[in-house]
């Protein structure tokens, strides 16, 4: 395990998060690697979530490590760990909504630049280049979603799958080497659902790992390299898809949340 | 605005003081160069943070306060009291963003106006530095080598350079990543963050290069009316700006400038026929109406009316 | 010691009419989500008021605190249903705008009917203070101490044992479930309005006499108000009234001992610093609105 650690993407001990009395997170512990897509599933107040709040500095756990490449994020805050390379979207679709989608994305590309007031006010020549560069980028990634006919429209216009895009070329704008996705799929058409395993694919493909909740199992089963299951806060199992299958308490959460629905 | 009509636009500024015979005109222009300048500092802040700042009149009156005091007790030339008045308000605005860091809508708006309060009545109340409510007469006009810029021509002409600079610097700002991330706080503040967008920072960015504009517009105002007393700090100043900048289109480059010229010219125009608390009377009416019937602004509404007319 | 004393019952003279403002606000903040920056004029509409009613209508001074309480909450309730009902679905920011605009709409056309000069409004009180032991305070100031406790007693009644009270709170707790149940929102918003800028008006009239009325007086009063309500925290009326008192005795002692010049400088302070230190208010262990 510890020789491991060195190479793991992110590697989280001991997670805690409790909101007043309640703990949303009590004592996770799993590991993400590298280039692999990750996922992490469980009932609705499993924590889910929670873990990805804690793990990209939105809220501060009660106890816990959580390393990115061997260095500790704790205490960081979002922008600053969006710096290093982690980038998270959101379960409720979250984008610029009075921005056209190509300033959305270059809001994304961010961290891509690097003019600061003096740049912007005084070296004409230097900002010029660095938006065209900034703006070739933004096309780029546009494109890399199938959203390059779209780039002059106000995002809030757009239906609401191409919404979900536009938040994920928001995200590919920082060059995240871990991705974190809250639900891609959610409340979209098989059509789309098909366009998106399609980009997580490709996203892996160019050297970014990435760690998913999602609801959807077959889209669950079909994409990861591995999955972690939350109940109640803590992970029940973890390990391949096939095994995750098998696994009895897996198949006891969830035919027992179904229960409790029914 | 196509480049013709920029072009002509241009032509007339430049060459205002030639056709405009009349001093009250020009006297009006330099004013609503003046606010122009005010206006557009305004917005940097509301117009693309998002962020309501009441205080506004604190960091105008700083530097108005500042340019008079440099020139008056220390006897500076006017061309260093300018850029150290600007850098004082600037020093104000750092401040009062790292005061409003986390703060957000009604809180920030609060610790604005909280500031020029206090600032309004530090300057009553130390008489020793401010002269308290009688304020500061003979602020000299600046100079150009052998030639004074008293004259309202020649005034028209700094102001005029202010109004560009001011605009040529939001227009670079809105057009690179730092105006970029302004916006990005305004619209999603959480998404901003997880591409790495150190909202906060831009925040007190944002506060600083806009105060520095608020005490360019006070410097110039001193030296032009060449009397600075506390009614600088007055809420009435603040209340212009927040109107100039809703009624033009928040957010937009050119709104502001807009507002600034019809909210200087308009109450000059009416001036004769009615009083001064109608007119504030009515500004309050004014900023219901646009709210409610154009949330947007003039420039954001005509763009719009354009569009729909090309065929 | 003695002065420390006057000074504190100064204090609450001055801290009880915070209150009630800061009590106005509070409700209108956490219930409607609605910032508004027009609330100190209600506070100088009151003074006005109480001034009209005795000059014009030679009404008892007594009469005429009671009319302007009146007057504030009705041009309250038309207020809230005229400009704040049709943008009920807007931002918070929308809203703040509009109230700005009222704001500087009402004490303009204060300044118009009644000008700029400062009105003294008559009272029947004697002007000998009494005293009492080693404090001394003139009876008009005590009037404004009892009327100030009993209208907050009456708040609180209104709020906890009535049942617009109870429909009230429930509002401010959870507005849709409060739909459900029957609760209508909209009256709950008018009525909240009405109340608060009563409230306002109270205060307006209880200090009047005490100073003098101006059209400008609002504006300090607005931020008093303003800085109650952060010192109590949003929408909590303990926490409201404790801050009141708090602020106006904190404002006795820093004129009494520091400078009279920046009495004004200590709500601003109190904001920015409790802004700073401790966003949720000084109070916020204590129960929300009951």
């Amino acid at each position: 395990m510890a020789r491991a650690a060195g190479t793991l993407t992110l590697a989280v001990r001991d997670l805690a998060v409790r909101f007043g009395g309640v703990a949303a997170l009590a004592g996770v512990s799993f590991d993400v690697h590298p280039g692999t897509i990750t996922s992490v599933i469980g009932p609705n107040g499993a924590g889910k979530t929670t873990a990805f709040n804690a793990i990209t500095g939105y809220l501060a756990p009660t106890r816990g490590r959580i390393e990115y490449d061997g260095s500790p994020l704790t205490g960081l805050r979002p922008s600053a760990i969006a710096a290093r390379g982690i980038v998270r979207t959101f379960q409720r679709t979250s984008v610029f909504p009075a921005l056209t989608v190509a300033d959305n994305v270059m809001i994304g590309l961010h961290l891509r630049g690097v003019a600061g007031l003096v740049d912007v006010t005084l070296r004409r020549r230097r900002l010029a280049a660095e938006e065209s560069r900034l703006a070739r980028e933004a096309d780029g990634i546009l494109d890399f979603v199938g959203l390059g006919r779209r780039r002059g429209e106000r995002a809030s216009e757009l239906p609401y799958g191409e919404q979900r895009l536009v938040e994920l070329a928001v995200a590919l704008g920082a060059r995240p080497r871990l991705l974190l996705l809250d639900e891609p799929g959610a409340g979209m058409t098989t059509a789309e659902k098909t366009t998106v395993t399609d980009l997580i694919y490709r996203i892996r493909d160019q050297a970014t790992t990435v760690l998913l909740v999602e609801h959807d199992m077959r889209m669950v089963m079909s994409i990861s390299d591995a999955v972690i299951v939350l109940n109640h806060g803590r992970v029940i199992a973890a390990g391949t898809p096939a095994a995750i299958q098998a696994h009895p308490d897996v198949i006891r959460a969830y035919l027992g949340s179904a229960g409790d629905r029914a | 605005m196509s480049g013709a009509g920029r072009a002509v636009l241009a032509g007339l500024a430049l060459t205002l003081p030639f056709w405009l015979p009349n001093p009250y005109f020009l006297h009006v222009a330099i004013m609503a160069g003046i606010f122009g300048v005010l206006a557009l500092s305004l917005n940097l802040l509301l117009g693309y943070t998002g962020q309501l700042s009441l205080g506004h009149a604190a960091f105008f009156g700083i530097g108005a306060y500042a340019s008079a005091l440099l020139t008056l007790r220390l006897e500076w030339s006017f061309w260093l009291a300018l850029p150290a008045a600007v850098a004082l308000a600037a020093l104000a605005g750092w401040l009062i963003g790292r005061l409003a860091l986390k703060l957000r809508g009604a809180y920030f708006v609060l610790v604005t106006i909280s500031f020029a309060g206090v600032v309004a009545l530090v300057s009553v109340n130390w008489m020793e530095l401010t002269n308290g409510p009688l304020g500061l007469p003979g602020v000299p006009a600046p100079t150009l080598g052998p030639w004074s810029l008293r004259g309202k021509p020649a005034y028209y002409y700094l102001v005029l350079a202010a109004v560009l600079l001011a605009s040529l610097v939001c227009r670079r700002l809105v057009h690179s990543r730092i105006g970029r991330a302004f916006v990005a706080l305004r619209e999603n503040e959480p998404l901003a963050e997880s591409v790495g967008v150190d909202v906060t920072h831009y925040l007190v960015l944002a506060a600083v290069v806009s105060a520095a504009m608020a005490g360019l517009a006070g410097s110039l105002y001193a030296h032009y009316t060449r009397f600075v007393s506390p009614e600088v700090f007055l809420f009435s100043y603040t209340v212009t700006m927040v109107i100039m900048v809703v009624a033009g289109g928040k957010g937009t480059l050119a709104g502001p400038l807009v507002g600034a010229l019809i909210f200087t010219v308009l109450p000059e125009a009416l001036r004769a026929v009615v009083s001064w608390q109608w007119q504030m009377l009515a500004y309050g009416v004014l900023l219901i109406l646009l709210v409610v019937f154009l949330p947007r602004g003039i420039v954001p509404a005509i763009a719009a009316w354009r569009v729909r007319q090309a065929p | 010691m003695a002065e420390l004393l006057q000074h504190l019952v100064n204090g609450l003279v001055l801290g009880g009419t915070y209150a009630l403002l800061g009590i106005g606000l509070t409700l209108i903040f956490g219930l409607m989500n609605v910032v508004n920056f027009a609330h100190g004029e209600f506070y100088t509409l009151g003074a006005y008021a109480t001034f009209a009613a005795l000059g014009l209508a030679g009404a008892n001074f007594f009469a005429a605190v009671l009319a302007a309480i009146a007057c504030g909450a009705v041009l309250g309730a038309l207020c809230e249903q005229a400009l704040l009902r049709p943008l009920r679905a807007e931002s918070i920011d929308t809203t703040m705008l509009v109230m700005i605009g009222v704001w500087i709409a009402m004490q303009n056309a204060e300044l118009l009917i009644w000008g700029g000069v400062a009105k003294s409004i008559p009272h029947p009180f004697p002007t000998a203070p009494l005293v009492l032991g080693p404090v001394s305070i003139a009876p008009l100031r005590a009037f404004v101490l009892v009327l100030a406790a009993g209208l907050i007693v009456m708040a609180y009644l209104a709020i906890h044992r009535t049942r617009l009270g109870t429909a009230m709170r429930a509002t401010f707790q959870d507005r849709d479930t409060a739909a459900l149940m029957g609760v209508r929102i909209h009256r709950m918003h008018t009525v909240t309005f009405a109340f608060g800028s009563g409230l306002a008006a109270a205060a307006g009239a209880l200090l009047g006499p005490v100073f003098l009325a101006y059209p400008s007086m609002g504006d300090l009063a607005s931020l008093k108000a303003f800085s109650v309500v952060i010192l109590g925290g949003l929408g909590n009326l303990p926490g409201a009234t404790l801050g009141g008192l708090l602020l106006g005795i904190a404002e006795e002692l820093g004129a009494g001992y520091i400078s009279s010049g920046y009495r004004d400088a200590v709500g601003f302070v109190i904001i920015i610093l409790v802004l700073l230190l401790r966003p949720a208010g000084l109070f916020t262990k204590q129960e929300r609105i009951g």
